[in-house]
């Protein structure tokens, strides 16, 4: 992991060295782009039960860092059940039991020392319905870095302000800040979202349908949003869409019945997938 | 054959349209006896009341003579009552309800102890009264003093708190504690800015609901020691107290009729001060919802 990280930086800052323009030569190359990618997430023979009831089976994955990798699949195959279970949100149902291991840096994340607020501050999540809180577009914002123990009012107006931008929905609220973001539409209450979970400055974002709640307009700007977004996080985004998984992914892992059937680069997986299941879901004979 | 007959139909629907209406006039009248039976209630408090009700009666302790008497340690007592009972029962209460619902792994135990509570809120209130004896006045040796009374109502009501605050934090959203817990917040930083908030409005309601049982409350009271006639308000936890409620049972069972209009007068009284309860609930509700 280190030697591939350093090696990535000297590639960015010179082209002299005959080995590093080789090693460059690797990383365009579409098969082998995935040894020298940086990975957020390690993911080894994951298993999760509901119950007596498996929902996940021996998952295993590498997440990139700085892409954006696309889950797809029918609904109930296990997709928001996998997003949970990289922030550990799954959790938060009782029964849940799981096994394997996901190394969130090089840490696994279901060591008993590791903490989950911890790993939520730096695994942000944005959820398939708007949710903001009852209160001001402001104090949304403000929640997470507010938990965290920011007070000071200058430190905290600069936060939202730059959130919200970097939701692309300031120019949109900022005479507006101290309203109920309630009064807002559905879109730009999901933008409001983004940038709350943007203010905690987070590593990765997990989007569970982001947009399957939003009208096409709105779903057009959430997109363009993780376009952008990509450049400094880690996007891991769950759709049923799968034009949107086309348009905005690099990578895309396809879900059936609780197994991670293929995942590949996106246009792979589109145009040569490899599982004749994969076939079949991305032609829409079944889903 | 058709399963619908609508020739038969159309000869039985008027029989049925009529029954329709007539049960609507049964349940009018029902609504009907309620509400006329409350109206002439407060009509003979009010008529029989208002001649003895003046700032002279509030202010004035209970007398020999109708015309001198007063309700002023009833309603001091009743006060230093709510003062206890208020802040007891609900941080005893809010708390056991966070618990219970946000704390408590959900298994046989806890819902042993949420069956319970429920039986609690129904058992009657003597039952708490004779409580109240044996554990504030006699155990802890407070004897009958305001702290017993305010302790033996505040377990009274304690059981209604708790499911009136349960029920409130069940209602918020999951999707909004799934936000906060998604930032990396804690369970009490959770509770502490989106639980406790979004519930407030609900608790509140039944800690007032809760309340106003306990001030109209009697029976307890007369078991643990409240004095039926006393001439001095209470000044401590420690104070002999009366209460409106005692007092007005008092004057109501003597024979000579101005006593009835003396008691209505401090009905009068309870109720502006049950109203005044309600309204210092609206306030808190309308601020603490500007806040959020
Ligand atoms: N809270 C839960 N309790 C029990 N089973 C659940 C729960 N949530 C999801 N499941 C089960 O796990 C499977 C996967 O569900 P989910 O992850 O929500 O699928 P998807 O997001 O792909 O539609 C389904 O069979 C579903 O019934
Ligand atoms: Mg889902």
């Amino acid at each position: 992991m280190n030697v591939s990280l350093k090696d990535k930086k000297n590639t960015k800052q010179s082209h002299s060295s005959p080995k590093l323009a080789n090693l460059n030569q690797e990383r365009t190359s579409p098969l082998r782009a995935s040894e020298t990618q940086d990975h957020v997430f390690e993911i080894d023979k994951l298993n999760l039960w509901y119950g007596q009831e498996q929902a996940l089976y021996d998952i295993d994955m590498e997440i990139p860092e700085n892409q954006v990798t696309a889950i797809i699949g029918p609904s109930g195959c296990g997709k928001s059940t996998f997003i949970k279970t990289l922030n550990r949100m799954v959790e938060m149902v009782p029964i849940v039991r799981t096994s394997g291991s996901i190394k969130y840096k090089s840490r696994n994340i279901f060591d008993r020392k590791y903490e989950v607020e911890d790993l939520r501050t730096k695994v942000g999540m944005v959820f398939q319905n708007p949710n903001p809180f009852p209160k001001s577009i402001y104090e949304n914002v403000a929640y997470g870095p507010r938990i965290h123990g920011i007070k000071k009012k200058e430190l905290l107006d600069e936060i939202v302000e730059k959130s919200l931008k970097d939701a692309a929905i300031w120019d949109e609220v900022k005479d507006r800040l101290n309203e109920n973001a309630y009064g807002v539409s559905g879109g730009q209450q999901q933008r409001i979202c983004i940038a709350r979970a943007l203010a905690i400055e987070p590593d990765v974002i997990l989007m569970d349908e982001p947009t399957s709640a939003l009208d096409p307009i709105s779903t057009l700007k959430v997109e363009e949003l993780v376009q952008e977004l990509k450049k400094k996080y880690s996007i891991v985004i769950v759709t049923h869409n799968m034009q949107q998984a086309a348009r905005i992914s690099d990578k895309t892992g396809f879900f059936l019945n609780g197994e991670l059937v293929e995942f590949a680069d996106t246009n792979d997986v589109f145009s040569n997938p490899q599982d004749k299941r994969t076939e079949d879901y991305i032609t829409g004979r079944f889903g | 054959m058709a399963t619908i007959n609508h020739a038969d139909i159309q000869k039985n629907i008027r029989s049925k349209v009529i029954k329709n209406a007539v049960l609507k006039w049964l349940f009018f009248l029902a609504t009907m006896v309620g509400l006329v039976f409350l109206v002439l209630l407060f009509y003979r408090i009010l008529t029989q009341g208002i001649g003895f009700f003046s700032l002279d009666y509030i202010l004035s302790f209970p007398a020999p003579y109708p015309e001198e008497a007063g309700i002023f340690a009833g309603l001091m007592g009743s006060i230093g009552l709510m003062l206890i009972v208020a802040p007891v029962s609900v941080i005893i209460g809010v708390s056991t309800a966070l618990y219970i619902e946000e704390y408590a792994k959900k298994n046989k135990m806890t819902s042993f102890i949420q069956a319970n509570i429920q039986n609690l809120a129904g058992v009657p209130s003597i039952v708490f009264g004779l409580l109240g004896l044996t554990f504030f006045v006699y155990m802890f040796n407070f004897g009958y003093t305001l702290i017993a009374g305010g302790l033996t109502m505040a377990l009274l009501i304690l059981p209604v708190i708790v499911v009136a605050a349960q029920e409130s934090i069940r209602s918020i959203p999951v999707e909004l504690k799934e936000a906060s817990y998604g930032m990396g917040a804690t369970k009490w930083q959770t509770i502490r800015r989106v639980v406790i908030p979004a519930a407030l409005p609900g608790m509140l309601t039944g800690t007032i609901l809760a309340l106003s049982r306990a001030i109209g409350e009697t029976a307890p009271l007369i078991i643990v020691g409240a004095a039926t006639a006393i001439y001095t308000t209470p000044d401590s936890i420690f104070s002999r107290y009366t209460a409106m409620p005692i007092q007005i049972f008092n004057w109501t069972s003597r024979p000579q009729e101005e006593w009835q209009y003396v008691a209505g007068a401090g009905i009068i009284v309870l109720l502006i001060v049950l109203l005044a309860m309600n309204a210092i609930a609206v306030f808190i509700r309308n601020k603490f919802q500007k806040r959020l």
